[in-house]
Formats: structure tokens, C-alpha cells, sequence
């Protein structure tokens, strides 16, 4: 079986303003992300013979790949939409590899972007639906909140993990966003302001959801010789793994073991490392719960013990393994994780983030996507050395 | 002359394949697919058995009893119709008969719904249509 570890790198990424961006079409955020991933690379977009899109859930366009592209200036060899929830942007850096590898395309690029914060502002607009909404929404079942309670009772449940412990997740994450200027909450918080914010979905508060953003990112895949010749110091994809346990709650097999556990085993098969040698992890946060399960299905910590872990300043810059660098969804915008992509990135190439938010000496680092009512998962091994 | 308020909150639309899940609830019945060639039970519905791909399914009936898998309280109402019912219970049942359903635990107050909770099934004409299976401490 062939094996993809360092035969692509990624040598450019691009992100835009985020935040409430109204009267910004959801298009032009996905242009303006690819326009500043290629003078990232020092690329033009005839250069470019690959594309890998998000389908915006909240503005769905037919073969919204092609409408990207040629949005972009860019007519492709190898072109795609995904549709992994925040499993996608690590996703399409697989496809990317995979397509650079079989000679589909040589440059691709891969972007993410959405205006959920002010989204259905035109009168057509429709919603992709999730699928068991027949069987939730007549119980009060509505939004995403929900579904990552359920995984944060049944772990408290198993393990006695905390709200508290939970909040350290919160509180760490809101200090990474306050050292990025291109976050959108930049005002410290304690744990008793997490203690202190109210309930969305019990056993989660306020401070442990994410935020609701406008924005996008990209990133660009070549091959590792082709990176080797470009202006940026190429970051090799070492490893990578995706992972589906279940299309629906009612037939998960665990809600406090996820599809994380299968698909950083195939990561770290792939890159011939594990847990000890990530420098950083860039961890999906959509809600403080499910960076935790994330953790232990990442094998940082045993199975139950990530409330503990996470305690004590463990998973902050300067600690064991500084957590989502750039503040997350937490606190930085949510991108669905397009930019836990192009933060690992910016990492390991040196000098593209403030010097206070740096991870000394960082060779390797970490990401995971996660999507859907925690039905998708996708990790992605990214080094600046191929060891 | 009584007027009752007409009932706000979302309704299922009924796949085909769902139909009769709900046909039976009406009943107060509570049934679930069960393939007949590897006599599993799965939810939600499908006409395919998503064990092993037989289209041999039976709707059988099911005990009602189960246990509270997970379970939360909504504080924050996404739709208006809700907004009288803040804070309720949203609880994941597993069946004894082995699948999971989505469901409310009515009875007692949110606070009281735990992890590991045995439970039966009570049925809630939510409109002359549509019935809801909720549950009670068993």
C-alpha cells in the first residue's frame, strides 16, 4: 500500500476579515480567502489546476466547486465540494494530497468559508437539513447545542468530569484568542466567568460554545518537491485519517468515544508518530466537550481522565500541549475549522503568527475536524521536517 | 364556546418509510422495525435493515421500557413555541430491545432526569395527527 506521508505539502494559506460580515456574499469570502493563500505562496491562480470547496450548509449552490473556481480565475483538472460538517477542511487536504499524488492535479487549493452570522439575508435562501429532524425537533431537539450536551452528560456520567473542568478548556482558549489580532473575542475570562455564564443546554454554558462567524480560509497542497522550490518553508502532510461511527445518535455506539479514535490511529500509522511527538494540537472546538473527547480519543490522556488533564494550565502556550493556538471557535470565529488548518500551518512555517502565540521550536503538529451530531471526524498530521 | 390554542411546535413530515412508526403511535403503540433475517432492531426507520441490507422488516411491537442513555435541559428556546416551555428535558432512551430513541422525560422536573434511568413510555396526543412517545420514571 502506498503511503502519502511527505509526498505533499502545503505552501500557502489565505484568511479573511471574520466576524459579522454583512452584505458580503458568501462567494466572495471564498475568493478573497483563495486571493491571500496565493500571494501567501507567491502564486497565481493560473498556477492552480486543483479546487476542494466547502458546500455552505446555510447558501447551497449546484457543483459550487466549479462556481468557486472560475469565481477565482482558476479552470480546474481535479474539483470537488465536501460536505463533512467541521470534519471538512482536514478532509480536503486528504483529497488534495491524494489528487496531487495520482497526478489529477498539481496545485490545488483548498478553501472553507461561510457567512453564518448573517446568513438568509436573501429571500430564497434554503438550509441543507441534517436528516433526523423528524425524530428530534417534535422534542424541542433544535441547533447544535444539544447534541454535544448529550456527549457532555453521558461523560460526566461515566467519568465524573466537571463543568469547571470543562471551563479550563474555555478560559485557555479565550487567552491564545487575545494574543491574535484576527480573533474575534479578545477579552480575557476566568474560570468563574465560565462558572458564571448561563446555560444553553445544560450541562453547557454560554462560555462553552462556540461563536457564530462570517469569514473563510484556504490552504494550498502541492507536491514535496514542487514545495521545495516555493517561497514558504513547505509544511509536509505526514499523516492523515477520517473516520464515521455512526450517521445518527440513535445508533452511536458511544457518544464519549468518537470518530477521533479510529482516525488518529490511521494519522499516526501513516506519519510513524504518536501523541508525545505533537509539538501543538489544533483540536475542534465547536464546544469545550468535545475538544476534551478529542484529547483522550487522540491518546494525550487515557479514556475519562481529559477533565483532569486539561487542568492547570496543561493544554496553554508554554504548556505540555498548547490547545488551539489561535483561539479557536471558542474565541477566534468559526470556520469550521478551516482555520485550525491554516493555524497549524502558519506554526509550522515560522513567523506568521505574533511572537507571543509562537510554539517554540514547533516540528509537528496536530488537527482535528469533527462534524455533524459528532458523526464525522478527520485528523491531519502536518510537519515543517518530514522525520 | 373553548378554544384550544393551536399547537406551534414542530411536527414530524413523515418520510414513507417512517410512516407507520407514527400510525402506530397514534394507537398508543409503540412499534419498531425489526429485520427478519437477522433479527435486529434498528431506529430511526428505513426500508433497508442496515445490518445486513434485507428489506424483510417487520414492525414489532416493543416494551416500552428502556433506560436514559444521556440527558439535558434546554434553557434556551430556538423556535417561539418553546419559549413557555424553557427549561425541558431532552433525553436519548435506549430500549431494551436495543435502539435509541430520542424523547422528553415528563413527570418529574429536568433536574431530576439522570444517566442510567429506567423509564417507560407514555403517549402524548400532541394534535389529533400525531402522537408523541414520551417517557416517565419507570
Amino acid at each position: 500500500m502506498s503511503n502519502l506521508k511527505g509526498k505533499t505539502a502545503i505552501v500557502g494559506v489565505g484568511e479573511t476579515a471574520l466576524g459579522k460580515l454583512a452584505g458580503r456574499s458568501t462567494t466572495s469570502l471564498h475568493v478573497e480567502a483563495i486571493r491571500n493563500a496565493l500571494e501567501d505562496a507567491g502564486l497565481k491562480p493560473q498556477d492552480v489546476d486543483g479546487l476542494v470547496t466547502n458546500q455552505p450548509i446555510h447558501d447551497p449552490m449546484r457543483s459550487y466547486a466549479v462556481q468557486v473556481a472560475h469565481a477565482a480565475g482558476i479552470t480546474p483538472t481535479y474539483f470537488t465540494d465536501l460536505a463533512l460538517g467541521g470534519a471538512t477542511p482536514a478532509s480536503m487536504a486528504h483529497h488534495a494530497a491524494m489528487a496531487v499524488d495520482a497526478g489529477l492535479a498539481k496545485v490545488v487549493v483548498c478553501v472553507h468559508a461561510r457567512n453564518q452570522a448573517t446568513k438568509n439575508t436573501l429571500p430564497k435562501r434554503v438550509e441543507i437539513r441534517d436528516g433526523d429532524e423528524d425524530f428530534e425537533e417534535p422534542y424541542g431537539l433544535l441547533g447544535a447545542v444539544a447534541n454535544h450536551a448529550f456527549a457532555a452528560s453521558r461523560h460526566m456520567y461515566e467519568y465524573g468530569t466537571t463543568s469547571e473542568q470543562l471551563g479550563a478548556i474555555a478560559v485557555a482558549t479565550r487567552k491564545h484568542a487575545c494574543l491574535n489580532a484576527n480573533a474575534t473575542m479578545r477579552k480575557p475570562i476566568t474560570l468563574e466567568d465560565h462558572q458564571n455564564s448561563r446555560w444553553i443546554v445544560e450541562p453547557l454554558r454560554l462560555l462553552d460554545c462556540s461563536l457564530v462567524s462570517d469569514g473563510g480560509g484556504a490552504f494550498i497542497v502541492t507536491s514535496a518537491e514542487r514545495a521545495r522550490s516555493m517561497k514558504n518553508r513547505p509544511v509536509y502532510i505526514l499523516g492523515m485519517g477520517t473516520h464515521s461511527p455512526h450517521a445518527s445518535l440513535a445508533e452511536a455506539p458511544s457518544v464519549t468515544t468518537l470518530g477521533g479514535k479510529v482516525s488518529s490511529q490511521l494519522a499516526y500509522e501513516m506519519a510513524g508518530l504518536g501523541p508525545k511527538d505533537m509539538d501543538f494540537a489544533e483540536i475542534y472546538d465547536c464546544f469545550t466537550i468535545t475538544t476534551l473527547i478529542t484529547l483522550e480519543d487522540y491518546g494525550f490522556c487515557p479514556k475519562g481522565e481529559g477533565g483532569r488533564w486539561v487542568e492547570g494550565g496543561r493544554i496553554e502556550l508554554g504548556g505540555e500541549l498548547p490547545v488551539n493556538t489561535h483561539g479557536g471557535l471558542l474565541s477566534q470565529a468559526h470556520i469550521e475549522g478551516m482555520l485550525h488548518v491554516t493555524e497549524a500551518v502558519k506554526q509550522l512555517q515560522g513567523g506568521k503568527v505574533e511572537p507571543e502565540r509562537q510554539v517554540k521550536d514547533a516540528k509537528v503538529g496536530i488537527v482535528s475536524g469533527h462534524g455533524g451530531a459528532l458523526v464525522t471526524h478527520a485528523t491531519l498530521i502536518l510537519g515543517n521536517e518530514i522525520p | 364556546m373553548a378554544t384550544t390554542a393551536p399547537y406551534t411546535k414542530p411536527l414530524p413530515q413523515m418520510e414513507p418509510e417512517a410512516k407507520p412508526y407514527w400510525e402506530h403511535l397514534r394507537q398508543h403503540q409503540m412499534h419498531i422495525q425489526k429485520c427478519q433475517s437477522c433479527s435486529k432492531f434498528f431506529f430511526p426507520p428505513k426500508e433497508f435493515c442496515p445490518h445486513c441490507l434485507s428489506n424483510e422488516v417487520a414492525w414489532t411491537p416493543v416494551s416500552g421500557k428502556g433506560t436514559v442513555y444521556s440527558t439535558v435541559t434546554m434553557h434556551r428556546a430556538y423556535t417561539p413555541a418553546y419559549e413557555g416551555e424553557i427549561p425541558y428535558n431532552i433525553s436519548l432512551v435506549d430500549l431494551d430491545e436495543g435502539v435509541r430513541v430520542w424523547t422528553n422525560v415528563v413527570g418529574v422536573p429536568p433536574s431530576e432526569v439522570k444517566c442510567g434511568m429506567r423509564v417507560e413510555v407514555v403517549y402524548d396526543d400532541v394534535t389529533p395527527e400525531i402522537t408523541l412517545a414520551k417517557f416517565r420514571p419507570a
